[in-house]
């Protein structure tokens, strides 16, 4: 494939979307209240149309036969790039918002530097998306208020996924060969400046949440790498059944 | 109010429903009036969202990501309606917590159908196109109902629906024309949601206990056999072109009625699921029950940091 890099790199914003679109779209119809399941559904529906975005664009640069379907549904575990924060499971209600709270903040400032790429593609479908993630990130920032500086249950259970959690956020700065070609030739964002303004919004707001910010270094990675934890499995035979089941039909 | 009084106001808001005025919540209304609406548009609101489970079975495994963000959005939707529904229902005077506790105590009843187990990723094509088109002939038809806020929700939810149905249609019309496999799913989804879905329509009119009232409050303008006529006649032909066989021998067209003849409806079936033991009953309320009780905590903490920013607010203000 002539533009590699640049197909691995789509992979990899992409793959974020598509597994933490499928985690929050775990939630429809079991959320605490119809509001919310409305809220998660629509979350779950927004990272789901920027995947299509994506893949159709890779789609293309790959130039062979490949579908966007095909690229979501049809690869090897080890070949998917997202990193191991997204895959995490639905525990209870704070992991959800946990979750989606520490990918958010990344994601809106990768995203705001991604408008700035001089891929005009990529740059245009970060315009798009930015103004859904803010929305995205107002709300599990506000419902991280809410369940940390809410009873002493909710605070308990927020401070136990945020805990839990931390240990993925490392991650979400690290950079593969790809992600520096890509810095390198003024595509991709450099992930690296992104950290120190991350945990310092991060802070604040658990802060602001009554919430202890966790003090570990010890940190999890491997997603990008496509070594991820053991729940990606289960959640890849969901997504892939009829891919795999029927293949090569449309539907 | 002497029975009289009661009488004289009982007289205008009929003679108002016949002039086909609107009755809004702050009007006088018999109480009869008040909790025929109460059951029937909670009902519906719970059909809503018992309805999500189904569906929602499908969303983490559907063949395609435009079939995902379709069926997702599908499902957001009917959260839609069951919210604007519940909300219709509480300007009668009743709270969203009392209706929720009938549902989950089992008082309420919500739509049958959704007792029935999703087992294929057909049975995402056949509830839209069958279902949800029951569905709109038992709504349409609501558009015009005399209680203002049902009214209004339902213009709204019929027009959702509509799109639903042929959404569903056009599942099961790409898989009707696809391969053998896919052609025995559809045809296997449309076996099994067939007879559910003619069931939707009520029991047959000597059955139907709440016709007679409800025809005159225009809660209801046409008989369950009617409206099931009316399904069976618009369906026929669109099972006819994609190819897919109704599951009924004595289907026939009638040229004298200009409609179809069709078989006996297996009638116990229906009371057997109506009455808690279908295939998924227990299944279905479990899963809301679950997640109203599991949500608990959090709605607790979103009302605990609620009145803590108020009385921070207030505070603030002193």
């Amino acid at each position: 494939m002539k533009n590699e890099n640049l197909y691995n790199y789509i992979l990899g914003i992409a793959d974020n979307s598509l597994i933490l679109g499928q985690r929050m779209g775990e939630l429809c119809g079991h959320g605490p209240s119809l509001e919310t399941d409305i809220a998660c559904t629509n979350i779950s529906l927004d990272l789901f149309g920027q995947v299509r975005s994506y893949f159709q664009y890779a789609a293309k640069i790959a130039g062979d036969k490949r579908t966007e379907d095909d690229i979501a549904m049809l690869r090897k575990e080890r070949e998917y790039k997202n990193v191991l924060l997204v895959e995490q499971p639905n525990t209870n209600f704070a992991y959800s918002i946990g979750r989606q709270f520490l990918f958010d903040v990344y994601h809106l400032a990768f995203l705001t530097e991604l408008q700035k790429s001089s891929d005009l593609t990529l740059s245009a479908i970060a315009n798009k998306c930015v103004k859904e993630v803010s929305y995205h990130e107002r709300f599990s920032s506000d419902w991280v208020k809410r369940l940390g500086d809410g009873t002493e249950e909710s605070n308990q259970k927020m401070q136990e996924a945020i805990n839990d959690l931390w240990t993925y956020t490392d991650e979400l700065f690290h950079q593969t060969p790809a992600d520096i070609a890509m810095v390198t030739e003024g595509v991709g964002v450099d992930v690296t400046k992104l950290k120190e303004k991350y945990y310092k919004q991060v802070s604040e707001l658990l802060q602001e949440a009554n919430l202890e910010v966790p003090e570990s270094k010890w940190f999890q990675k491997g997603g990008k790498e496509g070594i991820h934890t053991e729940h990606l499995g289960y959640l890849l035979s969901d997504l892939q059944y009829m891919q795999r089941t029927y293949p090569n039909m449309e539907w | 109010m002497s029975e009289e009084q009661i009488r004289s106001l009982e007289k205008q808001f009929d003679e108002r429903i016949a002039r086909d005025e609107k009755i809004e919540p702050k009007d006088w209304m018999p109480e009869k009036y008040r909790h025929t609406h109460i059951r029937q548009m909670s009902q519906h609101a719970h059909s809503e969202v018992v309805g999500m489970l189904p569906e929602g079975n499908w969303i983490t495994r559907a063949p395609s990501l435009r079939r995902k963000v379709a069926l997702l959005a599908k499902i957001q939707d009917e959260a839609g309606h069951g919210l604007y529904l519940y909300s219709a229902t509480e300007t009668l005077g009743v709270t969203r917590e009392e209706l929720y506790d009938q549902l989950h105590s089992g008082k309420a009843k919500y739509s049958s159908i959704f007792n029935y187990p999703t087992l294929t990723w057909a049975d995402m094509g056949a509830i839209g196109w069958l279902v949800d088109g029951a569905a709109i002939i038992n709504q349409v038809p609501l558009c015009n109902t005399s209680y203002g806020p049902y009214a209004r929700a339902m213009i709204r939810v019929c027009k959702e629906e509509s799109f639903h149905q042929r959404q569903g249609y056009e599942i099961m019309m790409k898989l009707a024309n696809g391969t053998p496999e896919q052609k025995d799913m559809a045809q296997d989804a449309l076996n099994r949601w067939w007879w559910p879905s003619l069931m939707m329509l009520g029991p047959t009119d000597d059955k139907s206990v709440h016709t007679e009232q409800s025809m005159k409050w225009k809660l209801k303008r046409k008989t369950n056999d009617e409206l099931r006529q009316q399904f069976i006649d618009q369906t026929v032909p669109q099972a006819d072109l994609i190819g897919l066989t109704i599951p009924d021998p004595d289907l026939k067209w009638n040229e004298e009625r200009q409609s179809y003849d069709f078989g006996a409806i297996n009638w116990d079936e229906f009371w057997q699921v109506v009455k808690g033991h279908g295939p998924c009953n227990k299944e279905r309320m479990k899963a809301r029950v679950n997640a109203w009780e599991e949500g608990e905590w959090v709605r607790d903490a979103a009302m605990a940091y609620a009145e803590k920013k108020q009385e921070r607010k207030q505070k603030q203000a002193v």
